[in-house]
């Protein structure tokens, strides 16, 4: 129905099968953490006004210069993906090889600091069922972190694959679909952190 | 090659505009303009840099085709919530309450 958008070479009005899969994967996945998400806001403003709110109580103790670092790592771990991707689509193995090995270098870096906030946390006895909003923080930065994970997981098994020099101009779509992947795992972030680490 | 250029720096664009609207947010927390308009900026400015990602780094600007619609068929759960969830939370009395019960309805107003 669009084919007058469609730019590169003439092809029919297809959805590309993997890419397919990836959107509809995608979806589910915006439909999980939207569920936390209501979840978070409905619990935050039951409790807004009460004595001792648990949602602003315990924001005194999150970092924001550490959760402001992780937000910059991440974005720019997307735009390095973004840029393994343009260079994989051009059959640049050794430029696709670079920015996604920097991508996997930035997650590590978020999940380090991750871990040096978790500790500090449970240093202090913050554990998940230390109130409500500790509750929703991991359950929150849990999945996310565990998504993370899973992108780090992914990445390196193409690092490995383009080792093998098995991508090309012709055919990527393993690390086209991993990137869009990744980029919602960014997205994902771009929400929980005005969420959890700004509370006025 | 002068394509590649160019995409590198769009690309570096969107980045420095993902940078400086996370400055925006850290800024705008700092100012206290009450609990509920605090959370609705910071929640705007998170889907202007949602959006901006989609279109740029998720190539949904320049895919043609029926990519886009998967998209809007993924965000369409969150579009119904905020619908749902807005006129509570901003006790917008004016708006549809969309069958919540009124004991709930007052439970989720930001006070």
């Amino acid at each position: 129905m669009s084919d007058e958008h469609h730019h590169g070479p003439p092809q029919a009005a297809v959805v590309h099968r993997d890419k397919f899969g990836m959107w509809l994967f995608l979806a589910s996945e915006v439909m999980f953490f939207t569920g936390f998400i209501a979840a978070y806001i409905v619990l935050r403003n039951a409790h807004a006004g009460t004595d001792g709110d648990p949602f602003l109580l315990a924001n005194r103790h999150l970092s924001v210069p550490l959760a402001a670092t992780n937000t910059l790592a991440l974005i720019l771990s997307s735009f390095t993906m973004a840029l393994a991707v343009g260079a994989s689509q051009k059959g640049d193995k050794g430029k696709t090889q670079l920015f996604m090995l920097a991508t996997i270098a930035l997650a590590c870096v978020f999940l380090v600091i991750k871990y040096i906030e978790y500790s500090t946390k449970f240093h202090h006895g913050f554990t998940p069922d230390a109130n409500v909003f500790f509750g929703m923080y991991f359950l929150l930065t849990g999945f996310h972190g565990l998504h993370v994970v899973g992108g780090i997981v992914t990445i390196a098994i193409l690092v490995f694959v383009n080792a093998q020099g098995k991508f090309s101009a012709e055919y990527n779509t393993p690390i086209e679909v991993t990137g869009l992947y990744w980029h919602l795992v960014d997205i994902v972030w771009i929400f929980l952190f005005p969420m959890l680490y700004l509370l006025p | 090659m002068a394509q590649e250029g160019s995409h590198t720096k769009l690309y570096l664009t969107i980045f420095i505009c993902l940078v400086v609207l996370t400055g925006l947010t850290v800024g705008v927390a700092q100012v206290d303009l009450g609990s509920k308009l605090n959370l609705a900026i910071g929640l705007l400015i998170a889907a202007t840099k949602a959006t901006i990602v989609a279109l740029f780094f998720m190539h949904l600007k320049h895919d043609g085709g029926l990519d886009k619609y998967f998209y809007i068929a993924a965000l369409f759960p969150l579009v119904l919530f905020f619908i749902v969830l807005t006129p509570p939370i901003l006790d917008i009395a004016w708006l549809p309450r969309w069958g919540i019960p009124d004991t709930l309805f007052e439970a989720l107003i930001v006070k």
